[in-house]
């Protein structure tokens, strides 16, 4: 099918795009890198009165940092993301995460903030949010504000954004050296909507396990912390039994819904297949 | 009432303009506008690749952008491949590969290999595998289009490589 009438507008700036959103009192729709909001046009599953279209945005498209922190604009393409330095020597666990969103062609043009605004259940890069416990800064007509992953992510491509902000910057801490980190992932093609995916983040101080982060895409309605499996890898550090306890622990976190690609019973059992290979490969001797 | 916009770009190196509403999907003002109907379109929703083409030198679905996103910008699509009668390396793999039956993904397949051999020139099976994984083929079953991205992959690096001597 094709997309219904629609009014289009190329801002140049975040202020004027915003002037632009309140104009039309929410019936307008910002478009981004548009790899799920230019489908769900195409079935006219969406129908918004006008687009704003944010790729005329140059402010919005950056990757910095100042040590702690790595600052990346909104509109960055994740396939920027996939080959920048700066990332794969401080987010590794994004890098490692994008080679799964989409495809090639798709990454080309999606976005980071697209992606997570967008909160697609299944998406990755929600899920590195919420284990790298990211934040995003919005802009409204009430002006600038941040928010944690934890608080961002509600249910079903529903986040707490206001309808007239828009993510402007996605910050996400670096990672510090010898962090352990890995995705697991179960799609029917890679590229493919998860099934179920887990993150894990560790870090170490010998046989300890002083903090970890475990997140998913999948297998609830939206991404979330698996943190009764946090616990017991942060109480009980990475033996064989407290990976085992962890794992059953995280198939009792989660809420699947089941559908065409698998049952609820099946993803919650992915869960656990899924942290255990995600944990044993963070912490697997590097070859 | 939606106003038409003029859209000016270049596709294969020449320049083009015309008038569209910004609804119009760039793939079908490709097609109907300009006339180029090499890419060819499919699900129209993100998932078949068939309508692939280069935007600004990266693959990319043109199902999901409007023809108006395209003001100003260089895209490539498979008439863009030969030079003249001379195929390009990927065209003639997949020819001498039986690497199409009846062709219809042929074109985003050939373009997502493109971009693909540009990130990778040295790819494995498997990462040709994935390579080319954005792009349904409901023929072949992908073993001759997997040979067909391999040869090409070694044609295109001796081409690229220093010559001795020089």
């Amino acid at each position: 099918m094709k997309p219904a009438k629609f009014e289009y507008h190329t801002p140049a700036s975040v202020d004027e795009a915003l002037a632009i959103l309140g104009r039309y009192d929410g019936e307008a729709r910002v478009l981004a890198g548009g790899q799920s909001l230019v489908p769900m046009m195409n079935f006219r599953l969406a129908m918004p009165r006008a687009i704003v279209d944010l790729n005329r945005i140059a402010e919005l498209a950056y990757i910095g940092g100042d040590g702690d922190v790595v600052r990346i604009g909104s509109m960055t393409r994740q396939r920027r993301l996939e080959f920048e330095p700066l990332v794969a020597a401080k987010l590794p666990l994004l890098r490692q995460a994008l080679r799964w969103v989409g495809h090639l062609p798709t990454r080309s043009r999606g976005t980071i903030g697209g992606s997570i605004a967008h909160a697609d259940p299944s998406a990755e890069i929600p899920m590195v949010l919420q284990a790298l416990e990211g934040e995003i800064v919005a802009r409204g007509p009430q002006g600038e504000r941040r928010i944690a992953a934890q608080d961002l992510f509600h249910a079903a491509l529903t986040t707490s954004l206001a309808p007239l902000e828009i993510i402007t910057e996605v910050r996400l801490p670096a990672m510090p050296p010898r962090t352990a980190y890995a995705v697991e992932e179960f799609a029917r093609r890679k590229g493919d909507f998860a099934i179920a995916a887990v993150a894990v983040m560790l870090v170490r101080d010998g046989e300890r396990c002083t903090k970890a982060r475990l997140a998913t895409a999948g297998v609830a309605p939206a991404s979330i912390r698996l943190r009764d499996a946090e616990a017991v890898l942060e109480q009980k550090g990475l033996s064989e039994a407290a990976i085992t306890e962890a794992a059953d622990k995280a198939m009792t976190e989660v809420d699947p819904v089941s559908d065409l690609n698998g049952s609820a019973e099946y993803r919650r059992h992915l869960t656990g297949v899924l942290t255990r290979r995600a944990v044993l490969k963070a912490i697997a001797p590097a070859t | 009432m939606s106003e038409v916009r003029e859209v000016r770009l270049t596709v294969n190196g020449k320049s083009y303009q015309g008038r569209c509403e910004p609804r119009k999907l760039l793939v079908d003002f490709v097609r109907e506008d300009l006339g180029l109907t090499g890419t060819h379109i499919g699900c129209e929703h993100g998932i078949c690749g068939a309508c692939t083409i280069l935007f600004n030198g990266e693959a990319a679905r043109s199902c999901l952008m409007f023809a108006v996103q395209a003001q100003g910008a260089e895209l490539v699509t498979v008439e863009g491949l030969a030079k003249g009668d001379e195929l390009h390396p990927l065209q003639q793999a997949f020819h001498e590969h039986h690497a199409l039956q009846c062709g219809f993904c042929t074109p985003g397949m050939l373009i997502a290999a493109l971009d693909f051999l540009a990130t990778n020139p040295a790819p494995t099976e498997d990462e040709i595998r994935e390579g080319i994984s954005s792009v349904l083929c409901r023929c072949t079953g992908y073993v001759n289009i997997v040979k067909a991205v391999a040869a090409a992959a070694e044609t295109m690096r001796a081409a690229n490589a220093p010559k001795l001597g020089a």
